[in-house]
């Protein structure tokens, strides 16, 4: 099913109300540290999404957010933690002890988890890999089953494809029909946009096509995939945009000490998300310093454009 | 044990950086001894100059910055997964006497998951494990293997077909280790101020010595002055 082309802009609150539903698979935090969409998960948890299945590789404290704020019935994923402190606490009290809920676990290698995208991205069930051959990760069956090459007779793991019903994406900018140009590292972002049922579109700009057009190697995700564009500048913060946004270290240690305890979850939960009614008021709450701090001032291009002319 | 992991990589090695610790590592070979070495970074970064700034993260601004190329996950996976990697860096919360290594579960706790060690430690030519060194974390086995060392032994790797050479070393708090022809962990350097026996109570088998056991070098000034410019997390 083709999306048309026609404006699909809209509030964060719109775009998560009619997209993401109860007990939906949702994958975020793709590119690993950078560009993770952390406006639209705060935007799950203030609209109380209950039972999602999250998907990503690698999440910072995003997941760990969604799981302690009662959002998440099960995480699909190569880790989950605080990658500058480590834990993610609400996690391990998830696993450990159900708190808030018990949480399943699908583990899965950084590899792994993109094959499964990939083949879902592929419309194929499963892809073959050699890689944690003799370990535990791939003794989960459900993932993964053993199977030999039609071809040279070699053993293979099979990774099942895992298809999100919605995939979110920071990006750095894209038209109003949703064809996005992103920059710097990937991760599992493009994978995860073409595996996807829907996608919904958080960017610190909104350009007019010809932008989009004068750069077509630039447009990792085109609009036919995309299903809400929401104009949200910072959206990423703590995480890092590249051109725009450096990394907010101390706001990921800050919440590795509040989230130690349940109390203390809490009191930030209230404090940096459903106090808040939206990311306007976020942004707000940061401060008109820090955003300044935080803001990416360099320019970095020594080269002539690239030429696409053709006459 | 920066400064002994960053003597691991040798100039004009493809080196996959993991991360934490091994960020600083490369940013210190690549300055001192390791000019033509290639960093690849398992978001997607392949750069050939250290971070142009001191960084927390793999995905911060200065590392990607000046790269020579921004991909994705599948890209340098592929890299590992067809052998053009020559070292990986990885850790672990616990290891055992094959260089096994745990990052997933214990009885007791749950721990964050692998991310990519258990693809490093299946395709890297050779990988350098970085631990902490204590009781619990060195087992004689591990409770779930995350990222597979020599398995149970000598012919464990090819006989379940990872194709990657292994750990060649582990560098810890208190030695550095090789491995010997039966993959076992042996004791190859003490740092100075360690003995035998300090590091034998903190093994939990009994540990075998290399036929020569040296002291590591302590860091030269130029390895500390970087590390300290480097490593933001103290």
């Amino acid at each position: 099913m083709t999306k048309r082309d026609q404006d699909k802009t809209t509030t964060l609150a719109n775009a998560i109300r009619e997209l993401v539903h109860d007990g939906d698979r949702v994958a975020m935090g793709l590119c690993l540290e950078s560009l993770i969409p952390f406006a639209a998960g705060h935007e799950l948890i203030r609209q109380n999404k209950k039972d999602l299945s999250l998907i990503g590789p690698i999440s910072d404290i995003l997941f760990d957010e969604l799981i302690g704020a009662g959002c998440v019935k099960a995480v699909i994923s190569a880790w989950v933690g605080n990658v500058g402190a480590g834990m993610g606490y609400n996690f391990r009290g998830a696993i450990e002890k159900g708190i808030p809920q018990p949480l399943l676990l699908q583990e899965h290698s950084n590899f792994t988890i993109t094959l499964a995208l990939k083949a879902a991205a592929l419309g194929v069930t499963f892809l073959p890999t050699k890689t944690g051959a003799g370990g535990d990760i791939i003794k989960n069956q459900e993932a993964f089953r053993s199977v030999t090459c039609p071809f040279t007779s070699e053993q293979l793991t099979a990774v099942k494809a895992v298809v999100p019903d919605v995939t979110i994406l920071h990006v750095q900018r894209a038209d109003t029909f949703g064809n996005a140009h992103m920059w710097g590292n990937l991760g599992v972002t493009v994978e995860a946009a073409y595996a996807a049922d829907r996608v919904i579109l958080t960017c610190e700009e909104i350009v007019d096509r010809e932008i989009i057009a004068a750069d077509p190697n630039r447009t990792l995700v085109p609009g036919i995939l995309v299903d809400a564009v929401v104009h949200e500048p910072l959206g990423a913060h703590p995480s890092p945009v590249q051109g725009f946004w450096k990394r907010d270290d101390e706001y990921f240690l800050r919440y590795h000490e509040h989230s130690r305890s349940r109390d203390g979850f809490l009191a930030w939960l209230k404090e940096w998300v459903t106090d808040l009614p939206s990311r306007e008021a976020y942004r707000t709450k940061l401060g008109e310093q820090m955003v300044n701090d935080l803001r990416i001032t360099e320019k970095r291009l020594p080269i002539d454009e690239v030429n696409y002319g053709s006459t | 044990m920066i400064a002994a992991a960053a003597r691991e990589i040798r100039d004009g090695e493809v080196v996959f950086v993991g991360m934490r610790l091994p960020l600083v590592a490369f940013a210190v070979a690549k300055e001192l001894h390791a000019p033509t070495t290639i960093g690849i970074f398992e978001n997607g970064v392949i750069r050939d100059r250290r971070p142009l700034s001191p960084i927390v993260t793999m995905g911060d601004p200065p590392n990607i910055a000046a790269a020579i190329a921004c991909s994705g996950l599948i890209d340098v996976m592929a890299l590992l997964q067809r052998g053009r990697i020559d070292l990986g860096f990885i850790g672990g919360a616990e290891i055992d006497r094959y260089g096994n290594l745990n990052t997933n579960w214990t009885p007791e706790l749950r721990l964050p998951g692998s991310g990519g060690a258990a693809d490093i430690a299946s395709f890297a030519r050779r990988t350098v494990i970085i631990m902490t060194h204590e009781p619990r974390r060195f087992r004689d086995r591990v409770q779930y293997l995350t990222s597979a060392g020599h398995g149970t032994g000598k012919g464990w790797r090819q006989s379940v077909g990872l194709s990657g050479g292994g750990p060649s070393k582990v560098v810890t708090s208190l030695g550095i280790f090789s491995f010997d022809n039966s993959g076992e962990m042996i004791l190859a350097s003490l740092h100075p101020g360690t003995t035998k026996e300090g590091v034998q109570a903190a093994t939990g088998w009994p540990l075998r010595s290399a036929p020569t056991v040296t002291e590591t070098q302590p860091p030269t000034v130029d390895e500390l002055t970087l590390i300290r410019q480097f490593d933001t997390l103290g």
